[in-house]
């Protein structure tokens, strides 16, 4: 049974220029243990997803569909419900630590404070729970630095603090947004080792959002490719990088210069992200696909071609392995 | 030979700080942000600038531009030091340095049409222009730079991130500039975005003769676009090398640490068996280690590297270490351990 299950999730904003949808029916599990990528332009949905949820969303956003947590309804559920989740079976990070967590507050009262709250500990003894996690992730001196001020850490080693407040009450699933971005490329490799390490140790599935193709290369196991609120292709990652099935996973590929290797001209995805407030009709993609035809002003439905995997696309899998078309 | 376009010997740039709580009469201490930095530009070429934050990448290309105070030379091709021009002599000068920033939006004045932002630099360095023509030349970089000309009386929050970087290289080029500083130009772009905007500077480049200094932290990137790579630790120069060279044969320790760290995006490759960790974390820059900076966190550091600076040594590939060369299989090994523990 999977850990998470979300059913045709779909999330919309009401804004001045009138309603967003910023995600439109997804359906997506998790199995335990199980590290899932989900990668995507900015605007392609990605975090929104993962802020549906934890029950995140900003107060003008609802969502809707259904997300089940290890047997429990989770989407839209009271606070009381979902603060109790939040504590025992799910966790978040985020791109930037230091907007994540409270300068006022020294690092060792923000984490006893959760373990205080959820877990009804000691402050004495949160306090030396709190050491013990950031020694888990590799902060040197945890003791002594346990009294410091958020401010006092470089990024990487903030980014390290809120792993340790994220797993404090040893969640099943960890959800990961954008987690390195604003690292460096050395420290990145640090902390993403470091969450493999995690992951393993305290047997939690994960969900890692990045833009980062070659991160989820790294990480996952499976991949989930968002545009325009949509998932438009979801498989083992291996299968999906060595032959996408979507023209824009296929442009997304071609389009990052490699370090490995050196080539003349970076190919190119024409054109901009579609504008969610006024999505084009149909596929979201076709404006700017090389495969597209008549077909494509109805929606292509997300629908399996092969063990494991699933794609949204009218062109035929020939006719993209064949790249006759491929991105200029 | 020709003489290279940009000749720079001895950069340095050190801004002094006062620590947190200090009193009036403490010294304050010296950050030396760019410490001694060589390197030539030839004309027409590329030269990437990476390293990772707080290696100084930015603030050498705004001392370059005279943005920022420093010492040393750097010498244009006509034989002045840019360095400590006076600011009227400088002016002739900026008219042919022109940088990009990295926040497109940001850098872009949001009260002002495209068309006043692309003509800006005209009217400081091209006053005798009439405005007909500068109009024209206006659409025409819009036109070069793939933007729509009939766009001109817009305004820059109705454009998304990747074209306001084109208005940005707009601006950069209507003042027919010898050289382009770009810090950091794509890295706010989405990936499909980035790919456009890097083809648009590579084929300005070709057409236009252009030299440009690209600084990044996304190495991948600055392979792509580079004909010669510097890499920056702590202010100070690592390796220079041709960038095939580079990524091919790096010597540096540090150079190879950064390099096995980018991810790349094929799955069939384990990370762990490519990644050579750096221990600890960067020092801080008020207060370097003694002799080389990077030995804190070298797998190879011994004990000349804390008591003697090693100079840049070597003639088209340099690299400043005393012992440069391809980690061995021994030294990755023991980095891991370290990292480990």
């Amino acid at each position: 049974m999977p850990l998470l299950r979300i059913e045709d999730l779909s999330v919309r904003f009401r804004t001045h220029d009138g309603a967003v949808q910023a995600v439109n029916n997804v359906t997506l599990s998790v199995d335990p243990g199980e590290t899932l990528g989900i990668v995507g332009e900015s605007g392609s949905g990605k975090s929104q997803l993962a802020f549906a949820v934890m029950g995140l969303l900003a107060r003008n956003g609802e969502a809707s569909g259904r997300v089940r947590l290890d047997g429990q309804d989770i989407l839209n559920a009271p606070p009381k419900v979902i603060n109790r989740v939040r504590a025992e079976k799910v966790a978040m990070i985020f791109q930037d630590p230091m907007t994540s967590l409270n300068p006022y507050m020294r690092v060792s009262d923000q984490m006893a404070e959760v373990l205080v709250l959820h877990k009804g500990l000691s402050k004495r003894d949160a306090v030396a729970e709190s050491v013990r996690m950031l020694d888990a992730v590799r902060i040197p001196d945890a003791r002594g630095r346990v009294r410091l001020y958020p401010h006092e850490f470089s990024g990487g080693m903030r980014q390290r603090v809120m792993i340790a407040m994220a797993l404090l009450c040893r969640p099943k699933l960890l959800i990961a947004d954008e987690p390195t971005t604003a690292l460096d490329v050395t420290v990145q490799a640090q902390i993403m080792t470091l969450l493999a390490d995690l992951q393993r140790d305290f047997g939690m599935a994960m969900i890692l959002i990045t833009h980062d193709l070659g991160v989820v290369a790294g990480a996952c196991e499976r991949v989930a490719v968002m545009y325009g609120g949509r998932i438009r292709e979801l498989g083992p990652v291996g299968p999906v990088f060595a032959d996408p099935a979507h023209p824009y996973t296929q442009g997304l590929l071609s389009a990052i210069p490699r370090i490995d290797a050196r080539d003349d001209e970076l190919a190119v995805i024409p054109g901009q992200p579609p504008d969610m407030s006024r999505p084009p009709p149909g596929c979201a993609f076709q404006p700017r696909c090389a495969y597209r035809r008549d077909a494509c002003d109805d929606r292509p439905p997300l629908a399996p071609f092969a063990p494991d995997r699933w794609r949204a696309c009218f062109a035929p899998l020939d006719e993209l392995r064949a790249g006759t078309k491929a991105f200029p | 030979m020709t003489r290279p376009l940009l000749t720079v010997r001895d950069l340095r740039v050190s801004f002094p700080i006062r620590p947190s709580g200090a009193m009036p009469w403490t010294r304050s201490r010296l950050l030396r942000a760019v410490d001694g930095v060589d390197f030539t530009l030839p004309a027409g070429q590329t030269l990437g600038v990476v390293g990772e934050s707080g290696c100084g990448k930015s603030t050498l290309a705004r001392a370059l531009i005279g943005l920022v105070p420093a010492k040393g030379r750097a010498e244009w091709i006509d034989g002045a030091d840019l360095i400590g021009l006076s600011p009227r002599r400088m002016m002739a000068y900026r008219s042919q340095i022109q940088m990009i920033f990295q926040d497109p939006l940001a850098s872009l004045n949001p009260r002002m049409t495209v068309g006043q932002i692309i003509a800006e630099p005209l009217a400081t360095h091209r006053p005798d222009l009439p405005r007909a023509q500068i109009r024209d030349r206006v659409k025409a970089m819009m036109d070069r730079v793939g933007l729509l000309p009939s766009q001109i009386n817009r305004y820059p929050h109705e454009f998304s991130g990747g074209q306001c970087q084109r208005i940005g290289i707009a601006r950069a080029l209507i003042v027919e500039p010898r050289l382009i500083i770009c810090d950091e130009p794509v890295s706010a772009l989405d990936v499909s975005i980035q790919a456009q905007v890097i083809n648009l500077l590579m084929r300005l480049q070709a057409d236009l003769g252009l030299s440009l200094i690209f600084i990044a932290h996304d190495l991948s990137v600055v392979r792509h676009i580079s004909d010669r790579v510097m890499v920056l630790y702590l202010g100070k120069v690592m390796e220079i090398a041709s960038s095939d060279d580079l990524y091919s044969n790096p010597q540096h320790p540090y150079t190879q640490a950064l390099l096995s760290a980018v991810p790349v995006p094929d799955p069939s490759q384990d990370p762990a068996a490519r990644i050579v960790p750096l221990r600890g974390e960067l020092p801080s820059p008020t207060d370097p280690p003694s002799g080389c900076v990077f030995r804190t966190r070298c797998p190879r550091a011994a004990a000349r590297c804390a008591a003697e600076v090693p100079v840049l040594a070597g003639s088209d590939h340099q690299t400043a270490c005393h012992f440069p060369g391809p980690l061995t299989a021994q030294e990755i090994a023991r980095a891991r351990t370290v990292e480990a523990a």
